[in-house]
């Protein structure tokens, strides 16, 4: 599809920088622009609750949206990470409440409930992974089959059941604190920066974006395509299990029906907004955080100052587009 | 690889193979009902099957055009639920303008969805996507976050509720809907550029073939389609439902999928999407019997753990057999 753009070079060129500037610096405008017009508009806006909030809700987009922004790098995509949320979040409870293994001792049942979960949404990960690499199945595809099935699984292992539960130990994932910041924001925070590290100082990280690139060039300079595929498959899936353990222990109860529903939407937008092409070949980790920090706000603005959460989604799709289409324009 | 051109049925390709494959498995099921449950070939069974199921397949006819230009449309069940709440609103001022209001506000976001794929150039998922945003948020606004009720006196249930010479309503508008787009694709040039656009964009330009326009018409149909569904879907069960809808993106992609339509586009077929269609919906309809025998008790809840593993079946051998066809 080409268009003959009959505006003058000059205009072209502006209208080019303009869009670039806006793909560079437009997250990071838009979200100085909520703070300033929370800060004026928002009653109680500056309070410790109000950062609280917002952070322990951003730190289960952030995470899951790390994820994603690696496997689109490659020019993939995931929409399965919110049913691996159901599954890992529906999965630690029922390990830690006995109801799986054989286990009395509840330090062990503890720790199992962190790990097991989590591995077996990797191997979920993993079976993305081999959809799309061995299969060739495209992503969009290969990750509907989990989307549909996984919150299924979910919900039969539980039959649709709310488990609620209290167990402090578990919890802290989500209720502790670590000199005063909440377990889920160090989480967060850890997540962001291994996963920036990844990208900038490591061969796998540097491989992802070049899959991404040009898969045909990376498979010809000796890249080991399928194995960097499956591998963003598996993290995004293993993220997305952690995510989903902090939302069932945020909730004291976990609801295979509701945990994750929509956070593919979320992860995507934050990508998007955070400025990595859709398209791959690109990895903006600090972009997609900035990028779940503005979607977070814009939801958090418009719910304090009174708008319906129906209006807030409309808001939403229109940022999607916006975000999406400058990086389209930047990139010419 | 126009291979719908291929005519009479001779399995010549993978997508002609998995058309044939999706024919048996839903003689399969047939008979396996037939044989194993008692009223499973009763009328009431088959025309209230046909009574529920026509919403998915209008929607899953839609879906199979777009993914035939090779997009995707992930708005359907949002724009149904949008349309089932302004149809509900509408239907105290008759039937028609409720019919009508529901499928121009189908029309509507479909024709953005269209704007902004060919004209903002937005990748197909990542529009529609947003229109599934915005649909669920407008259906909310209108409805103030509660089901609407229809009038019951103005005839607006008919649509969903009657039959007409013995056969349900909305089976009589998916039957003409699914033979006009049969029509549409095989006999009409503006159908045979569908399957050159799915094909490959650059080249249908090359070859004079108005793209933009066509894509566009190909979302906006999809959102009619939806629509109209949405409409059905109010006059059915008495009122909009602006959560309804959640989910039948997915029905409607793995209906086209099975039905042998490649998700890469430039070749389909219509008759095979109705089957596909067809072939999930029965695989709950017999789950239910089976239920019902009181051996098993599968929840509700296996219906998507068992459609997640058809579309997983169906894709695997799409795949497998696309790389033989290559080799």
């Amino acid at each position: 599809m080409t268009t003959i753009d009959t505006s003058a070079p000059g205009e072209r060129a502006a209208r080019l920088n303009m869009a670039q500037f806006l793909s560079r610096y437009g997250t990071f405008a838009a979200f100085i622009l909520l703070l300033l017009f929370n800060l004026i508009v928002t009653p109680n806006f500056l309070s410790w609750q109000t950062l609280n909030v917002n952070l322990t809700q951003v730190a289960t987009i952030v995470i899951v949206a790390v994820g994603m922004t690696l496997v689109i790098a490659t020019g993939g995509i995931d929409l399965s990470v919110g049913s691996l949320m159901a599954i890992a979040g529906t999965a630690a409870p029922m390990i830690f409440m006995g109801k799986l293994l054989p286990i009395e001792n509840m330090g062990i049942l503890i720790i199992l409930s962190f790990i097991l979960p989590v591995l077996l949404v990797m191997a979920f990960g993993w079976f993305n992974g081999m959809l799309v690499t061995r299969f060739s199945i495209q992503p969009i595809i290969a990750t509907l089959v989990l989307f549909i099935a996984g919150r299924g699984i979910a919900q039969v292992a539980t039959n649709g059941n709310l488990q609620v539960f209290k167990n402090p130990e578990f919890q802290f994932i989500a209720m502790g604190r670590i000199a005063g910041i909440p377990a889920q924001v160090i989480i967060m925070i850890i997540v962001a920066v291994l996963a920036h590290c990844l990208i900038r100082y490591t061969v796998i990280g540097r491989q992802i974006i070049a899959v991404g690139g040009n898969e045909k060039a990376a498979r010809l300079t000796g890249i080991p395509v399928r194995r960097v595929k499956t591998f963003v498959y598996i993290v995004s899936g293993a993220l997305a299990g952690i995510a989903g353990l902090i939302v069932v222990a945020r909730n004291s109860a976990s609801d295979a029906n509701l945990v994750g529903l929509g956070m593919e939407l979320d992860a995507i937008a934050a990508v998007a907004v955070g400025g990595s092409l859709l398209s791959g070949g690109r990895a903006n980790i600090i972009g997609t955080v900035l990028g779940a920090f503005v979607i977070q706000l814009v939801r958090y603005t418009l719910l304090a100052n009174g708008v319906p959460d129906a209006a807030a989604l409309i808001v939403k799709a229109g940022l999607i587009i916006i975000a999406v289409f400058i990086q389209q324009r930047a990139k010419g | 690889m126009l291979k719908t051109l291929s005519r009479p049925f001779i399995p010549k390709s993978s997508g002609d193979f998995a058309r044939l494959g999706v024919l048996l498995a839903l003689a399969g099921l047939i008979l396996f009902g037939a044989l194993r449950y008692d009223n499973f070939i009763s009328p009431f069974n088959i025309l209230s099957f046909l009574r529920y199921n026509s919403m998915f397949a209008l929607i899953a006819l839609g879906m199979a055009f777009v993914i035939i230009t090779g997009g995707i449309d992930l708005s359907v069940g949002g724009v149904a639920a949008m349309a089932s709440v302004v149809a509900a609103y509408l239907s105290p001022y008759g039937w028609f303008p409720g019919l009508a209001g529901g499928m121009i506000a189908g029309l509507i976001a479909g024709s953005i969805n269209g704007l902004i794929i060919t004209r903002m150039r937005i990748q197909p998922f990542i529009a529609t996507l947003a229109m599934m945003l915005a649909a669920y948020g407008t259906a909310l606004l209108l409805a103030n976050n509660q089901s609407v009720s229809v009038s019951y006196d103005t005839g607006f249930t008919t649509i969903g509720q009657d039959d007409f010479l013995g056969f349900p309503i909305p089976g009589w508008i998916a039957a003409l809907a699914y033979v006009l787009g049969w029509i549409f694709l095989e006999r009409h040039p503006a159908g045979r550029h569908v399957l050159a656009i799915g094909d490959g964009e650059a080249t249908a330009n090359l070859m004079g073939l108005k793209v933009e326009k066509t894509l566009f018409g190909v979302y906006a149909l999809s959102g009619l389609l939806a629509g109209l569904a949405g409409v059905i879907l109010a006059s059915q069960f008495g009122a909009g439902q602006p959560t309804e809808g959640v989910g039948w993106e997915l029905f409607a992609i793995a209906s086209v999928v099975v039905g042998g339509t490649l998700l890469t586009g430039g070749s389909g077929s219509v008759g095979a999407t109705l089957a596909g269609a067809l072939l999930l919906a029965m695989v709950f309809n017999i789950l239910n019997f089976e239920n019902g025998l009181g051996w098993i008790s599968l929840s509700a809840y296996w219906q998507s753990v068992i459609r997640g593993a058809f579309l997983l079946v169906v894709v695997v051998l799409q795949a497998r057999l696309m790389k033989k066809t290559e080799a």
